[in-house]
């Protein structure tokens, strides 16, 4: 196949419709997450990427099954763009046997270390110096390993964020701060929890380049991570991603959505959906049709269907599990 | 009176007390215009305005530490933690400098400060958000622990809280938010810090508790009580420092105990009160000291939280065991 989307990472028209199948898994997986936690068959609390599907789809295809990521609350697009299986990831949110965590973490606290998935984390900021963590590995083993660390732009007030960049820069380490900018926090706009227009621009106080991207803009979020992951695995040190998006549902259940207009969700809805752009983009450059973009989205919603199939036949955990793996033994 | 929620009581209380008192400041992580992840703080920037009722980035050690300067100015901060589960990251603010600054400073500061967390099991959170860290703060010379377990409670024990010059931990039971109502007076009441109440008269066991086990406590007392079984009810309130008197007078009394948390088993607040009634009225005793509480494992997921948490009809089996002992 050709190469008709110029990009910096060399990516074939081959693997832009694997990216889009996975952005389309990220949409339709959320999607259903949100009609069963409405119907009460999945407890706890969710975070959805809906709209969020360019920055984890886009920067995650570039990793191998060898390097890591770190993920958020809002963690389902990182996972899923990792290569966890949807299967799994359901289950898990049912708290089923099967679930990544044989149901015992729930929807923030979905891992996968055989595909380099080192976890979501329910505290915001965690994730972190966990990341500066696995990288010190990396380079102290001399592996060939980057490790893409995600958050949202509320968890760069948090401690741990200063400190994890200032740790992974000293000491030059392979690990990329993917922030997903999608512009709140729970309630709080980041306007008015920063005073800096970018928030890329932290990444100076560190001695790190930091950069600002369009994160529902496919081939800008592909370039951007293709050059920070290159940078890191030839011993250059860190980059600071800032990806602009916008997360289209609520917070998490029932949030009124109270601090934004229904007219700036709208103008998102409309102007910067990432699926919908990145169709547009796969159409013009002739690697895509309406109909194969049709069918794609019908083969990824019985895939969602099947996951919803395969959790719901899980077995809840035994009651012993529960006394289980708290210590060695 | 009317009948309120313990989620009303509490946001009663903290409209009153920035009535009352200028230097009442409340902050933390969406609790201004979005008033919370419960509402607890529903409409108070609006009606007190944004110096009074305002929203922190998230940095938890932040909000710790501005309480801390704020009250050594003369302000009585009651900023808010969103969940106690993140209580790690302000953990030196609390631990290490809040309730130390009094001693350190020998008395010639107050320290006015009252911090509110959600916490508890019983509502589908997730681990961490429902943990029961009560026995971490507990262990804490310097500052108060309060857990209400009612509506009535919760406004008498937060005013009191924000009225006392000692740093307070005030942790609310998420499950007890919404789940019943009571009458709650309009206006402003106390109820004494450190002093636990007799929430049921009973002659054969106590039951020492507290937080959303005293209304599981109540429950199994109540079915007790059919089998002539008389059980006594003692809802700590405070669990930090603890009130000695009340409990021992009960045990003196009866001479069966069963202490009741939710918390995990080791060490923890459940432990000290049997420490003390191990040490202070053992010659009372008719029967060991019994304990129910959440198995020493971590907070688990989803449904799985109904085995694990304790209920009234494991406390009710326990009781059975310290009388027929
Ligand atoms: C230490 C900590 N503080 C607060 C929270 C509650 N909380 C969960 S997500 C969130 C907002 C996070 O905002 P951001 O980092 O921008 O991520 P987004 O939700 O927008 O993806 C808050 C306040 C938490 N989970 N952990
Ligand atoms: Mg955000």
């Amino acid at each position: 196949m050709g190469q008709s989307i110029q990009n910096k990472a060399g990516l074939t028209d081959q693997d832009f419709l694997n990216i889009y199948q996975k952005m389309w898994d990220i949409r339709l997986f959320d999607e259903k997450v949100e009609t069963l936690f409405l119907a009460g068959k999945i407890h706890g609390t969710t975070h959805l990427s809906i709209g969020q599907e360019a920055t984890a789809a886009g920067s995650g295809y570039l990793l191998r099954p060898t390097d890591w990521i770190t993920s958020t609350h809002r963690g389902h697009g990182h996972s899923i763009a990792k290569n966890t299986e949807m299967n799994q990831m359901m289950a898990e949110l049912f708290g089923r046997e099967n679930g990544t965590n044989n149901g015992k973490g729930g929807s923030m606290h979905i891992a996968d270390l055989d595909k380099g998935n080192l976890g979501s984390n329910g505290i915001v900021g965690a994730g972190y110096p966990i990341a500066v963590g696995a990288a010190l590995s990396s380079q102290m083993q001399g592996k060939d390993q980057v490790t893409i660390c995600y958050a949202g732009d509320g968890s760069t007030n948090e401690g741990s964020f200063h400190e994890a960049l200032n740790l992974a820069s000293i000491w030059q380490l392979p690990v990329v701060f993917f922030i997903e900018n999608n512009q709140y926090g729970m309630s709080s706009s980041i306007k008015e929890m920063v005073n800096i227009p970018h928030l890329s621009e932290r990444g100076a106080a560190y001695g790190i380049e930091g950069v600002t991207i369009d994160g529902n803009d496919i081939v800008a979020v592909v370039d951007a991570t293709y050059q920070a992951i290159e940078k890191a695995k030839k011993g250059r040190g860190p980059t600071l991603i800032e990806a602009k998006t916008y997360r289209f549902k609520g917070h998490s259940k029932s949030d009124q959505r109270i601090y934004r207009t229904r007219e700036e969700e709208l103008h998102w809805e409309t102007n910067h959906d990432p699926l919908q752009l990145t169709e547009k983009l796969l159409i013009q450059a002739g690697i895509l049709t309406k109909e194969a973009s049709q069918q794609i989205e019908a083969n990824r919603k019985e895939a969602v269907e099947q996951a919803v199939i395969f959790a719901e036949a899980g077995t809840l955990p035994a009651a012993s599990a529960l006394y289980e793996n708290v210590y060695v033994d | 009176m009317a009948q309120k929620t313990m989620i009303q009581a509490i946001t009663e209380a903290l409209a009153t007390e920035l009535k009352n008192d200028e230097n009442v400041v409340v902050f933390g992580e969406d609790v201004g215009n979005n008033g919370g992840v419960f509402r607890a703080t529903e409409g108070l920037q609006a009606e007190f305005g944004e110096d009074r009722v305002f929203d922190t980035p998230l940095a938890e050690s932040g909000i710790g530490g501005l309480a801390i300067g704020l009250a050594l100015e003369g302000y009585r901060p009651v900023p808010e933690i969103q969940f106690f589960g993140f209580v790690f990251e302000v953990m030196d603010s609390i631990v290490g400098q809040a309730a130390r600054t009094r001693y350190r400073m020998s008395s010639t500061r107050n320290l006015p400060i009252t911090i509110r967390a959600p916490f508890g099991g019983g509502v589908h959170t997730p681990e961490l958000h429902s943990d029961n860290l009560e026995g971490l703060m507990a262990q804490s010379p310097g500052i108060k622990v309060v857990i209400p377990s009612n509506p009535y409670d919760a406004k008498g024990l937060l005013i009191s809280a924000i009225r006392d010059n000692d740093p307070v931990i005030f942790l609310e039971h998420m499950k007890l938010y919404r789940s019943f109502r009571e009458e709650v007076p309009e206006e402003a009441y106390t109820i004494p810090l450190g002093k636990a109440a007799v929430a049921k008269e009973g002659t054969d066991v106590s039951i020492i508790t507290y937080g959303a086990m005293v209304r599981e406590s109540l429950k199994a007392a109540e079915n007790l009580e059919k089998e002539g079984i008389s059980v006594e009810v003692i809802d700590l309130r405070t669990v930090a420092p603890l009130d000695i008197e009340t409990i021992i007078a009960s045990v003196e009394k009866t001479g069966r105990v069963v202490v009741v948390q939710e918390a995990q088993r080791q060490a923890g607040v459940g432990a000290a009160v049997m420490a003390e009634i191990s040490e202070r009225a053992v010659l009372s005793l008719e029967a060991p000291i019994m304990r129910v509480a959440a198995p020493d494992t971590v907070f688990p997921f989803g449904q799985a939280e109904n085995i694990w948490l304790p209920n009234a009809t494991d406390i009710e089996a326990k009781v059975k065991e310290a009388y027929n002992f």
